[in-house]
């Protein structure tokens, strides 16, 4: 076994776990945050996505020791005093998702995309979700809300 | 799916780093980004005793010139490499070749050194070194060596790296003043190329002075285009470089798999060659 204290969402975990331990299996069944689904076995869906120290990362494919003083963000530590961001609020809005299995990876990438990259076109956005696989959508959608989150953002600050 | 269990060692000098190695022995194994060896451990493909995180070894990471010379970390992130202002003053072969590695979360916890390790002849920074007639350096308990990568890269998934060693660096000359360019196929955004060329232009009053030429996924170990690549020296128009780029998969022993045969591989390879040649030269 081994120690780790990570964070978490804001909140401080301090746990032993087996080395061998996935994040995503950390998350989902030590801490009950089940909003980070797991989609493949080859980190090639996405599903999985999380912040690790502020950057994005397949959780299916980081040990949690790895995460060891470390702070991770999941979907589901995104809202304020229940109150969604842009992005979760597009998704929403442009109907962004169907059966919802690939959303919070989605989110968590567009993220990603959106603090490097605040003002993306079409192109950059597909581009940067090409580690996401959605097999509901058809995509459009997607890329639709992150425009839309984008430009909600941009009226926020201006 | 979980992995086998295994013990876990986090070192947190280069030293300790090849202590741990040498104590694990054969059953120790490496661990940088752990994108490639992760998946690998979840299909139970590996099942080492000891996993070696190096993530924390300090000194691995970022890159530095010395002379004439790039010196890139072998924990330096691929993420890392493609923004780093040095790499795409003075290497942007690496930084281009980079970018088309898997996918942004991948980027942020892969390696460039754990790419080069792993030696999959279908990835795409290993013949991106070896065009670049890059150097690797390696520690172990009896101190560093320096192996260039054209001896690197011994077979698939292998290379000169014994298990009590580490890649720690990567030296590759500074490559102002030659054009560059990569010619990744494949069918789906973030996977592997089918096949993948790479190539350095060193133009001299119109003509190709010289010619580098890595190919991706052309057999069991990234290979040079040697044949091309003499044949391109001297070349001044399309047509002559159209012709040069047939003998790019000379010598070479391309695999065979779902995405293709090997005669359609040797077939892509000419093509890549004169695709990535002509721009690298600025005439496409
Ligand atoms: C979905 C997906 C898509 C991908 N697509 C591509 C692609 O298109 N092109 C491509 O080139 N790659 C691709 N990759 C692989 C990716 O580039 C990996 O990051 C890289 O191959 C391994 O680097 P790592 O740091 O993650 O190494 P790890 O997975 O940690 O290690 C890989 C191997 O190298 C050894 N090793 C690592 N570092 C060292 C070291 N410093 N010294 C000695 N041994 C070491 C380990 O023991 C292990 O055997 C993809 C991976 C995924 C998950
Ligand atoms: S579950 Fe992590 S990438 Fe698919
Ligand atoms: S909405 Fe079903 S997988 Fe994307």
């Amino acid at each position: 076994m081994a120690h780790i204290s990570v964070k978490v969402d804001g909140t401080a975990y301090e746990d032993e776990v087996e080395p061998r331990l996935l994040l995503v299996h950390y998350l989902r069944d030590r801490l009950g945050l089940t909003g980070t689904p797991v989609g493949c076995d080859t980190s090639s869906c996405g599903a999985c996505t999380v912040e690790l120290d502020g950057a994005s990362v397949k959780s299916c494919s980081v040990l949690a020791v790895q995460a060891d003083g470390g702070e991770v963000t999941t979907v589901q530590g995104l809202a304020r005093d229940g109150e969604w961001t842009p992005l979760q609020r597009a998704f929403h809005e442009q109907h962004a998702l169907q059966c919802g299995y690939c959303t919070p990876g989605m989110i968590m990438a567009a993220r990603d995309l959106l603090r490097e990259n605040p003002d993306p076109d079409a192109d950059e956005v597909r581009e940067a979700l090409e580690g996401n696989m959605c097999r509901c959508t058809g995509y459009q959608n997607i890329v639709r809300a992150v425009l839309a989150a984008a430009a909600a953002s941009e009226e926020v600050t201006a | 799916m979980i992995p086998p269990a295994f013990d876990y060692a986090r070192p947190t000098s280069l030293d300790e780093a090849l202590r741990v190695l040498a104590d694990g022995g054969e059953d120790a194994k490496v661990l940088a980004g752990g994108q490639s060896l992760l998946p690998l451990l979840r299909l139970r493909l590996a099942f080492p005793e000891l996993v070696v995180d190096v993530g924390r070894v300090p000194g691995l990471r970022g890159v530095r010139e010395d002379g004439d010379t790039l010196v890139i970390g072998a924990m330096t992130t691929h993420h890392e490499v493609v923004r780093d202002p040095l790499v795409r003053r003075h290497a942007g072969l690496l930084a281009a070749v980079t970018r088309t590695v898997a996918d942004p979360a991948v980027r942020h916890r892969g390696t460039f050194g754990g790419s080069l390790a792993h030696a999959d002849p279908a990835a795409d920074l290993p013949a991106a070194v070896l065009a670049m007639d890059g150097e690797l350096v390696v520690a172990g308990p009896g101190g560093r060596r320096t192996v260039p990568a054209r001896e690197f890269f011994v077979n698939y998934l292998e290379t000169v790296l014994e298990p009590d060693e580490l890649l720690v660096e990567v030296r590759v000359p500074k490559a102002d003043g030659w054009g560059f360019h990569y010619e990744k196929f494949h069918r789906v955004a973030q996977s592997y190329a089918i096949v993948g060329v790479a190539a350095l232009v060193r133009r001299d009053n119109g003509r190709i002075a010289e010619a580098r030429v890595g190919l991706v996924n052309m057999g069991a170990t990234p290979l040079r285009a040697t044949a091309a690549e003499r044949a391109l020296a001297g070349c001044d128009d399309t047509q002559a470089v159209a012709r040069a780029a047939q003998s790019a998969a000379e010598g070479t022993q391309p695999p065979r798999d779902t995405s293709g045969s090997s005669e359609y591989r040797a077939h892509l390879a000419q093509v890549l060659t004169r695709r990535a040649v002509l721009t690298a030269a600025g005439m496409g």
